[in-house]
């Protein structure tokens, strides 16, 4: 009863909290993972993780198939003991709890809804031997029911259910206890792209409207991106990048981060002082990335930040890097236009660009036009090509 | 990276505290491994250290003094090794024997005469010599002196020890070495022939649209319902000394290897057909359409694609037919004669000669095939499954009126052999004396005239059936949760799966043996099972276990993996997951264990025919004694009343199963 009356108050206070969040206000650290390492066998799934996240947060861990991502949350929840390292909980230490005894709840990609028990004793399951009353749960499951917009279905079976509705309830049962966390593995990764995009607005919605601090693990970028308060890219077994959506996808501070997230072009350049970049035959100006001169680095600018200009355009803060191109190749994607431009001079291979429809039409884009784009220097980022990831954003 | 790496090789990797349901599940996985190693890996330990246990007179042990006739004793000691080394009496392999050897101390004196007045004196020249004066144990190394009359009545007493010697008496005697030639020959020819047979039933079934179907399936199964020794009586009624067509044996006895032939394909053909239409229900369908595709001719597809595809059903019912007929002791028992096969001999060593030490050597020898035959099984079965999780498109056969003719005629011979074979018992039982007075009566039933315990007997299995499966299932399905759902404890969990998978490769003769030697030893604390119900129950539940427990893990497996994982995040025991969820959701496959515990705890002859008491007698062993005793219209009723009974348990199984099913897996329905 304590923990529901302690979430329903921060539930009331939703508002305020989101409000906070976009505030970047500081709130109190809630989950504190301190060098955590995690081997199967000589493979290292793992790599000395630190991380904090803080209380009513929402954070997805974001990275590809075997990064570590999954094994990460397995470890908070205690379903996997990690090899080394410690996890602290809301104060307490839960580095080698049993998983019955960690407070959160928990929802799988394959939902794991019991089969042969109805949506309501579903979500009642965690509700019984707690001493609450019949009729206390009774109440509570059909509040839940309501919360996650089904509050006609408490008697069917799961298997009676849509997909996205089986995740709905699987969702309501791992809330029902009020948990102090919430740790999602890949909730959407099963269900069709519409019901997807539905169903993350509704999570984040029922996540800010409890205030519940929430883990999320996707491999999906959109997701992450419209989700999550903060972002933790994950690449074999360590942290790439954390950061707020706008910062891991303006500022990826690693050229893994800025490849995985979103489109680029990726041009072998070479450092030509603080902030500015040679390329073939060209030098234009950069983000400052602190290189030696000379130093081979990957140069990297997003489609959308390629800006289209009439033919002969020269103007603005920076003109080198102003570059006429004719366009080779245009692809209408529905929203935009993907186009491929040649004669950049920058390295091999062609530019790519998106360009609104807008820009199309007002500047007559066709496939053989010229014209000139500029390739804006603080969008063009630079990555150190030794191996090494120190760069710049 | 380099801090990473010197963390995590400084650091002991963690240990979990263990919770509350983690210790009740590793408590709970610990009683029932303890069982699986008291029921069965101690009697294996027991039987094997017998079969290495030698008894031999040791001649060195006894020194002998002779008066003269007037009873004064001036010739010195001489031991009996002395006394044989110059009379020749006994060779090396005569003084091999077994625990219950007496070898007269008069066979070193030749001309020993009762009546005479010599006197003799015997003694042991250390403590380990024994010796009998009549019925009177003796040892020591005080002289004993007793009249040539008194001296007639000493026997020695041999030695225990260990080593090879009954292994190597068992193969330099040739009626006994010669039951391993026998034993590999009539399983490699019924396996042959089962195999062939069945494909061609479960062809028929799975790729022609014959009508009728669902009664075929039904008749191939109906050897399971009976004991193995049933074929082999209605076989003697058919073709033995007053058969009805013994003529079309031309001459043959279907006592031997043409009967134990004939009765093992009756036996093992549901096993057979199973397994193959198992793994031809898997074929895909895109193959054959491919090979319509490229114009292959229909036997090039057979060929090509057909036989590579069920290959691994073949094989793997190969090794099952095999291992049924080399194990399998009932049968060669009724329709053996004098063809000696290794199960039977066991019985023959254990039972007739009560020469457990060669009963022991004999398992062991039986125990290599079948050993083979279950790790050959095994492996194939790993490949199957990795066949079976590929996705194909079912196969639907076309009709095709030549085609589907041919095969109902086909496996309507089939039905007719099988059914035909039981319907002999069943007339065979109601008549009042085949072949001369074919009149019906009852009387056959009148099992309380008979040897082998009469309608107790028949109580008495329904019993144990009972016992065996409702806490057989609730054995192997618990212990097979705990496997699959205990985390950690790697090495505890590998164990418990080598003692499940074990009884399927001990032979049920070889189980029951062990159990001789294990309970009924004075010295075991739980002597007190010997004899009893209860012993029967557990031999039973121990022998049937690996299918069982199989049986239940491939159920746990199909349930997702994270329910436990939820279940925890809840707070929730797992006790109440078990019994609200898991449960609830594998009752087909709990249901489908008892009923098989049930019908061969009905059937089972081998392992129980060492252990029943007088007071617990079974149906199945009373058919076997009552064959053996010349009563065998009154086994056949006794045999049919198992049939009826596993009938019965059946329908009622099924029944049941759309019942609960009906109630409890409505969610099933969408």
């Amino acid at each position: 009863m304590h923990r529901h009356e302690h979430t329903a108050g921060r539930s009331a206070a939703g508002g305020a909290l989101a409000a906070a969040a976009r505030a970047d206000v500081p709130r109190p650290v809630y989950l504190r993972i301190d060098g955590l390492s995690k081997s199967f066998g000589s493979f290292q799934a793992l790599k000395d993780i630190s991380l904090t996240i803080h209380d009513g947060e929402f954070v997805c861990f974001l990275g590809p198939s075997g990064c570590g991502k999954t094994t990460l949350l397995r470890a908070i929840a205690g379903l996997d003991l990690q090899t080394s390292g410690t996890i602290e909980q809301a104060g307490r230490d839960i580095s080698t709890l049993p998983p019955a005894e960690r407070d959160f709840g928990i929802v799988f990609q394959s939902y794991a809804l019991f089969p042969n028990l109805t949506i309501e004793r579903n979500i009642a399951f965690g509700l019984e031997n707690a001493g609450r009353t019949r009729v206390e749960i009774a109440t509570r499951v059909a509040e839940l029911l309501e919360l996650v917009g089904l509050p006609d279905q408490g008697k069917k079976y799961p298997a009676h259910l849509s997909g996205g509705q089986q995740q709905r309830i699987a969702l309501a049962r791992a809330i029902a206890t009020a948990p102090g966390l919430l740790l999602l593995d890949e909730p959407l990764s099963a269900l069709d792209a519409r019901v997807r995009v539905h169903l993350r607005h509704e999570i984040k919605e029922l996540q800010r409207k409890l205030g519940v601090t929430t883990v999320m693990v996707t491999h999906d970028q959109e997701e992450a991106l419209s989700m999550a308060d903060r972002i933790v890219v994950m690449n074999h077994g360590v942290i790439e990048q954390v950061g707020t959506p706008t910062t891991i996808y303006r500022e990826p501070s690693t050229l893994f981060v800025a490849d995985f997230i979103g489109e680029t072009n990726q041009i072998a350049a070479r450092s030509a002082g603080a902030s500015s970049l040679a390329f073939a035959d060209k030098v234009l100006g950069s983000v400052a990335h602190g290189l030696a001169e000379g130093q081979p680095v990957t140069a990297v600018i997003r489609p959308e930040d390629v800006t289209p200009h009439a033919l002969g355009y020269r103007e603005g803060a920076d003109r080198r890097n102003l570059c006429d191109v004719t366009i080779a190749e245009m692809e209408f994607l529905g929203s935009f236009w993907r186009a491929r431009l040649a004669g950049a001079r920058l390295g091999q291979g062609p530019l790519v660009a998106d360009f609104s429809v807008n820009a199309v039409r007002r500047l007559d884009l066709h496939e053989g036009a010229a014209m000139t784009v500029e390739l804006p220097a603080e969008r063009l980022l630079a990555y150190s090509r030794n191996g090494a990831d120190d760069a710049s954003g | 990276m380099t801090r990473a790496a010197e963390r995590v090789s400084s650091g002991r990797p963690l240990r979990a505290r263990l919770g509350r349901d983690d210790i009740i599940m590793r408590g709970y996985m610990t009683v029932i491994a303890v069982y699986l190693v008291v029921a069965l890996a101690l009697p294996l330990w027991a039987m094997m250290s017998k079969s290495f246990s030698t008894y031999r007179f040791d001649l060195r042990l006894y020194e002998f003094q002779v008066s003269d006739e007037a009873g004064a004793f001036h010739a010195p000691p001489v031991t009996a090794h002395e006394l044989n080394q110059r009379l020749r009496i006994a060779s090396s392999a005569d003084l091999a024997t077994n625990a219950d050897g007496r070898l007269p101390a008069t066979s070193f004196f030749p001309d020993f005469s009762f009546r005479s007045p010599v006197k003799y004196r015997i003694r042991g020249t250390s403590d380990d010599a024994v010796y009998l004066v009549g019925s009177d144990r003796t040892s020591g190394t005080q002289w004993v002196e007793l009249s040539s009359n008194e001296f007639r009545r000493v026997m020695l007493r041999p030695v225990a020890g260990r080593g090879l010697d009954n292994y190597s008496t068992y193969f330099s005697t040739p009626s006994l070495f010669h039951s391993i030639e026998n034993s590999l020959f009539i399983a490699f020819v019924s396996t042959v022939i089962t195999v062939t047979l069945a494909f061609g039933f479960a062809y028929a079934l799975s790729r022609s649209c014959m009508p009728l179907k669902p009664v075929f399936r039904l008749v191939a199964v109906l050897p399971i319902l009976v004991p193995s020794l049933l074929p082999g009586i209605a076989l003697v009624y058919l073709f033995g000394n007053q058969g009805m067509l013994k003529e079309l044996l031309l001459g043959h006895s279907i006592y031997g290897p043409i009967g134990i032939v004939i009765g093992s394909v009756f036996f093992t053909f549901p096993h057979a057909m199973i397994i193959i239409t198992t793994a031809l229900a898997i074929s895909d369908a895109r193959l054959y359409e491919a090979a319509v595709s490229l114009k292959a001719s229909k036997w090039k597809t057979f060929w090509t694609v057909t036989i590579p595809g069920a290959r691994y059903g073949l094989i793997s019912a190969a090794f099952v037919v095999f291992n049924l007929v080399i194990t399998d002791f009932g049968l060669p028992k009724v329709i053996g004669g004098q063809y000696n096969m290794l199960a039977v001999d066991i019985y023959k060593q254990v039972i007739g000669q009560q020469n457990f030490e060669m009963g022991a050597v004999v398992s062991v020898v039986l125990l290599v095939p079948a050993l083979i035959a279950f790790a050959v099984d095994r492996f194939v079965n790993k490949r199957q499954v990795a066949l079976l999780s590929a996705r194909s498109v079912p196969y639907a056969p076309q009709p095709s009126r030549r085609f589907d003719w041919l095969c109902f005629g086909y496996c309507a011979l089939i039905a007719v052999f099988l059914v035909g074979l039981v319907a002999v018992c069943q007339f065979a039982a109601l008549v009042k004396f085949w072949p001369y007075d074919l009149s019906l009566s009852l009387r056959n039933y009148a099992f309380d005239l008979m040897d082998g315990g009469g309608w107790d007997s028949y109580y008495n299995s329904i019993e144990m059936a009972l016992w065996t499966a409702v806490i057989g299932t609730f054995v192997v399905f618990t212990g097979a949760y705990m496997v699959e759902k205990t985390k950690g404890f790697d090495s505890g969990r590998s164990l418990f799966q080598l003692l499940a998978m074990l009884p399927m490769a001990i032979p049920g003769m070889v189980l029951g043996l062990a159990y001789i030697f294990f309970f009924n030893n004075p010295s075991n604390p739980l002597n007190a099972l010997y004899g009893t119900m209860a012993i029967l129950v557990i031999c039973t539940v121990t022998h049937f276990y690996t299918v069982s427990h199989l049986t239940a893990v491939t159920a746990l497996k199909q349930m997702d993996r994270e329910f436990e994982s939820v279940a925890a995040s809840l707070k929730q025991p797992f006790y109440k997951l078990l019994s609200r969820v898991t449960v609830p959701v594998c009752l087909p496959a709990v249901l489908d264990i008892s009923i098989y515990l049930f019908v061969n705890a009905m059937t089972t002859v081998s392992a129980v025919v060492f252990l029943y008491a007088p007071t617990t007698t079974l149906a199945s062993v009373a058919v076997l004694n009552m064959d053996d005793a010349g009563d065998i219209a009154p086994a056949a009723a006794m045999g049919m009343m198992i049939f009826y009974t596993n009938a019965g348990a059946r329908l009622v199984h099924a029944i049941l199963s759309r019942g609960v099913l009906a109630r409890t897996q409505a969610w099933r329905a969408r």
